[in-house]
């Protein structure tokens, strides 16, 4: 009870310092929107052409926004010292990975949306059979993306280089959940059944459960030097 | 005053036996071993790089030891640190506070971090103690550094400690500041908590001294009663002690 008292706690921390400032959650739409506005000037609008790629670019533009997101979300935790502050506490570590990590799927999941209903006007895409697919899939892939990238933002916010490491450490990682998550939104927004989506959701949902635990495991020995 | 505090005023707090750090090849800590008792205030004093941070961090079980045991208030770190911590309050140089948020907003997050009773009530008694009660509602961020200083004061003693680690506190604050910050050390220590402070400045850190530790190049080089120690004599010892360390 008193774990989740805390993890209550820490998620308020973040949620309520980021509705102050709206600092993460802005800088990562501007630029998901900006990725999105790009390509449908590049594509001609309503093409196949551009509903075949409309799910890749889509979540390309989940991603580095999310990066954008992951990197600061720590950075503003070791830039004041307040990470020092929380190690101090008599609180599990996998608790402080736990919280961050919830705090990076609630502001990622923020940005999607708007990001996903300006694709849907740009690429003329079609959702009259697909709102609850396309939801769950962002979700399962949200999570996979949070939670390993919450756990390589802390490894890579130690770095000298640590705009350019987080990437690199976390996109190699990540290549099943984009997989999975780009060939899952396009079966989606084809009008495709749950079943035909189950192999790539199970993948998620497996990729998802597996990283959460090792980054929950893991976390206490990335934040120690 | 806590239970800890009160059950171990004749006893010893802190235990350090032949603590070791290392990271690679590079060796912070070369086997320290010391003694602090309950109540005592111990002064660490040392140049930079001399592994005095690294030894806070240890014992404040945010850093693990390469060998070497740690014992405080007779847990071992390595198997009790969450119940440590539990009795430590740290003020160093950060703050470890949240700009965005405000004062009764930062206190009650790390209050209830530490499952301390009652928070509320907990946070307006420390706000008016450090003199911040009608700042309880304003942003950290539009704090002075001397007014951050006092919140931190506040956040470490939440949970009422009975051991205290203290990592430069005077740094980057005006004379004010750092006048009230030893008013306030003073207090803490007139209470009989057990105190250790790592520090360059000399004079305030013999001051608040009951013994004298000095650091240098990740082992104790001197170890000295402050009751034994000249003031005025203090800095050229200090400097000899390190230029003899050094040679």
């Amino acid at each position: 009870m008193s774990a989740m008292r805390k993890l209550t706690t820490l998620v308020w921390k973040d949620l309520l310092a980021e509705f102050r400032t709206k600092e993460l959650v802005s800088s990562m739409l501007m630029f998901a929107l900006i990725v999105v506005v790009i390509f449908a000037f590049t594509f001609e609008t309503g093409s196949s052409a551009t509903k075949e790629a409309a799910p890749g670019l889509l979540w390309v533009a989940f991603t580095f926004a999310s990066v954008l997101g992951l990197h600061r979300s720590m950075l503003h935790e070791v830039e004041r010292g307040s990470l020092h502050g929380l190690l101090l506490a008599p609180l599990d570590r996998g608790l402080l990975f736990l919280a961050k990590a919830f705090g990076n799927i609630v502001f990622i999941s923020i940005i999607e949306i708007p990001t996903f209903l300006l694709a849907v006007v740009f690429f003329n895409l079609d959702l009259s059979t697909g709102w609850d697919k396309i939801a769950v899939i962002f979700l399962l892939g949200t999570i996979g993306f949070a939670s390993v990238g919450t756990l390589f933002s802390a490894i890579a916010v130690n770095t000298r280089t640590r705009e350019i490491m987080l990437p690199i450490l976390l996109f190699p990682v990540q290549i099943p959940v984009i997989l999975s998550a780009v060939n899952a939104t396009a079966a989606a927004l084809a009008g495709r059944t749950w079943e035909d989506l189950s192999g790539w959701l199970r993948i998620l949902a497996g990729f998802d459960l597996v990283f959460i635990l090792v980054c929950y495991v893991t976390f206490e020995y990335v934040l120690e030097e | 005053m806590s239970l800890a505090t009160r059950e171990a005023t004749s006893s010893v707090a802190i235990e350090v036996e032949n603590l070791v750090k290392s990271f690679g090849t590079f060796y912070a800590l070369r086997g320290i071993s010391l003694r602090v008792h309950a109540g005592e205030c111990l002064t660490i004093f040392g140049p930079n790089g001399a592994g005095k941070t690294t030894f806070l961090r240890i014992l404040s079980a945010i850093s693990r030891p390469s060998s070497g045991d740690v014992r405080i208030l007779g847990l071992t770190l390595k198997e009790k640190s969450l119940a440590i911590q539990r009795q430590l309050g740290v003020i160093g140089h950060q703050t470890f506070l949240y700009d965005d948020l405000t004062a009764a907003e930062n206190l009650l997050f790390y209050a209830r971090l530490y499952d301390v009773p009652n928070p509320r009530a907990r946070l307006e008694q420390l706000l008016s103690e450090v003199g911040l009660a009608r700042r309880a509602n304003d942003r950290v961020r539009a704090f002075s550094r001397g007014m951050q200083q006092r919140l931190a004061i506040a956040r470490a003693m939440l949970h009422d400690p009975g051991i205290l680690f203290l990592d430069e506190p005077y740094t980057g604050l005006d004379q004010h500041a750092a006048m009230m910050l030893t008013n306030w050390l003073q207090k803490l220590r007139s209470e009989r908590r057990t105190i250790l402070l790592v520090t360059h400045d000399l004079s305030q850190g013999l001051a608040m001294a009951d013994r004298v530790a000095v650091f240098l190049q990740g082992r104790i080089i001197w170890e000295e009663s402050a009751a034994h120690i000249a003031p005025e004599h203090f800095q050229q010892t200090y400097f000899d002690l390190i230029a003899k360390g050094n040679s």
